[in-house]
């Protein structure tokens, strides 16, 4: 692969980084801060199953992305991941719940719009769709697992102190739920621009062959990887100590309803399965993670009597569906006529 | 109980461990309360050795409990168990242990002061003990709820408050009885009689302020 190839994906491994360090956070961020897992054990987890998640089933949400526009010159991939890293990073200062999503897809526009390609209107409506129905199915899928995990509680009587055992085994199956759901759906914004135009070719090691779409998943796997073990470990602390004041079993409603949100529109398996039995199925597109969580903590809160529900972070949410993608549209528009007249490198074909 | 600790070790798990020492501590409060009902009853009945007996069965269980309480003090951390509510374990713990204390010198003051209970108000005197034991032995059953029954903690917190309301009403009669009555001619034994109906309802006021403490865990415990 040329040196130009491996530079032009720095701005993805920048994505992936930026999804380890917080995203991932998200995941054991409250079983972290409250010490309920160490945080050692938390970035081994996280790093092996995003990537696990990204390489087996990263595929689905990449294709759902793809559709909306194919970047097809590495140079112009390089800028619309960059461009959406920097939304995502600004929008991350300003104290929104910003969504790599929202930023990715935003940046993928500006490329259509730049080069010319016809956005696909309907993968358009698809995608803004989720963003709307993932932080709600996170909240009703919250909602029906707090009662049922209530339920099962109040009929065992488990003793404290078995229940803190009990609790942590839960918060790590569902970390590793999570961070296989965050891998498999998520990865797609970190290298799915790069898809089209990928500088890898299929490699093929004792007997395994891994494509050029599976080792570009990998390498955004492991950049991931590198963001958890670096970075994260204070987001998770910030996650567990002051954004939301959850319980380690509360805690647990949320991680594996947001995975769960996460996997539905990642599992191509699912997918088949729900055609084949003529049920409708959902789009393979990647969604929200933060927002998902967040829906996930108002499905809690409502399921509590509706206390504490605080509505400025809904009005952030919605505010986000539309600033985030208009500003990395923008920004991506403008990023790409510098990389085409001033860095002279072709930015599509 | 060393050796105890290390046969459990090999079949049990450290929860489970814990879990049997914490069931120990409850049932040492418990016991101290019953014994202090007994020995309150057997010096009324002016049984001296009997009372010394379960006087000394008394300092000899606080004392145990009182290792017991910091061992698992030391586990919750040193095990790193429980880390959301280990903060209110421990404070349960610790004022559970003023109970203990309070049941213990209670006793020990009728050892050393020996107090002439007047005749007329012994059936007050024990009537009183009878009410600071029960609001004792409820509240132990709030505790043990609060670990495994949260939603039961309610119900016995509920009746530790009318036991300690009850231990209330008889102190505040034996006192008035102690100050007007013509049986007492001297004025500091009407003193020495109102000073052991508050250090007996005191029993019952330690349980209540544990009662209080647990009824905000109980709250903070709920999904």
């Amino acid at each position: 692969m040329p040196f130009a190839g491996l530079f032009f994906l720095t701005s993805g491994l920048y994505m992936g980084w930026s999804l380890g360090a917080n995203d991932a956070a998200n995941i054991f961020g409250t079983a972290v801060g409250t010490r309920m897992v160490s945080f050692r054990t938390a970035a081994i987890i996280s790093a092996i199953f995003i990537t696990a998640g990204a390489v087996i089933s990263g595929a689905g949400a990449a294709k759902g992305l793809g559709a909306l526009g194919a970047v097809n010159a590495l140079p112009g991939s390089f800028v619309v991941s960059a461009a959406a890293a920097t939304t995502v990073m600004l929008m991350t200062r300003a104290g929104l719940p910003v969504s790599t999503t929202q930023a990715i897809v935003g940046a993928i526009v500006g490329w259509n719009l730049f080069s010319g390609y016809p956005t696909d209107q309907e993968a358009l409506t698809r995608i803004v769709g989720t963003w709307i129905y993932g932080p709600i199915l996170g909240a009703a899928i919250a909602f029906a697992l707090f009662f049922v995990v209530r339920f099962a509680l109040n009929r065992l009587n488990i003793h404290l102190i078995r229940l803190d055992k009990y609790t942590r085994t839960a918060l790590i199956l569902a970390g590793v739920f999570g961070s296989y759901s965050l891998g498999a759906n998520n990865m797609a914004n970190v290298v799915g621009v790069f898809v089209p135009a990928s500088p890898f070719i299929d490699l093929s090691v004792l007997g395994v062959t891994l494509t050029g779409t599976q080792q570009l998943f990998l390498v955004g796997g492991l950049a991931t990887a590198v963001g958890v073990v670096t970075y994260s470990r204070r987001v998770m602390m910030t996650v567990g100590s002051a954004l939301f004041k959850l319980s380690p079993v509360t805690a647990f409603v949320v991680i594996a309803a947001t995975a769960t949100v996460l996997f539905l529109f990642a599992s191509e398996g699912l997918e088949a399965w729900l055609q084949g039995m003529g049920l409708p199925s959902l789009p393979l597109v990647p969604v929200s993670q933060s927002q998902a969580a967040v829906g996930a903590i108002i499905g809690v809160s409502l399921a509590k009597g509706g206390k504490n529900l605080n509505l400025t972070v809904l009005r952030n949410i919605v505010m986000g569906w539309v600033a985030t993608p208009t500003s990395a549209a923008l920004l991506s528009y403008v990023a790409l006529f510098f990389m085409q007249n001033v860095f002279m490198q072709q930015v599509y074909v | 109980m060393k050796k105890t600790d290390e046969t459990r070790g090999l079949f049990t798990s450290k929860a489970k461990t814990l879990q049997l020492d914490m069931d120990r501590l409850f049932s040492l409060v418990d016991q101290c309360a019953l014994l202090l009902e007994e020995a309150v009853k057997k010096y009324l009945q002016d049984k001296r050795d009997g009372f010394e007996e379960k006087t000394a069965e008394i300092d000899k269980m606080e004392h145990e409990a009182d290792n017991l309480r910091r061992d698992i003090k030391h586990r919750l951390y040193a095990e790193m168990l429980i880390p959301d509510s280990r903060g209110d374990v421990l404070g349960l713990l610790e004022t559970l242990d003023n109970v203990l204390d309070t049941t213990k010198h209670v006793t020990m003051s009728f050892s050393i002061e020996r107090p002439d209970i007047y005749p007329f108000l012994k059936e007050d005197f024990l009537e009183l003990t009878e009410n600071c034991v029960k609001a004792v032995l409820e509240l132990t059953l709030a505790v043990r709820a609060f670990f495994r029954e949260l939603y039961r903690v309610t119900e016995h917190l509920d009746k530790v408050h009318f036991w300690e309301h009850e231990a209330d009403v008889i102190e505040e009669r034996i006192k008035r009885k102690a100050f007007t009555s013509d049986e007492i001619e001297l004025f500091s034994k009407r003193v020495h009689m109102r000073y052991f109906a508050e250090r007996i309802s005191m029993v019952a006021d330690e349980a209540e302020a544990v009662a209080e403490r647990l009824a905000v865990y109980a709250i903070k415990r709920n999904m």
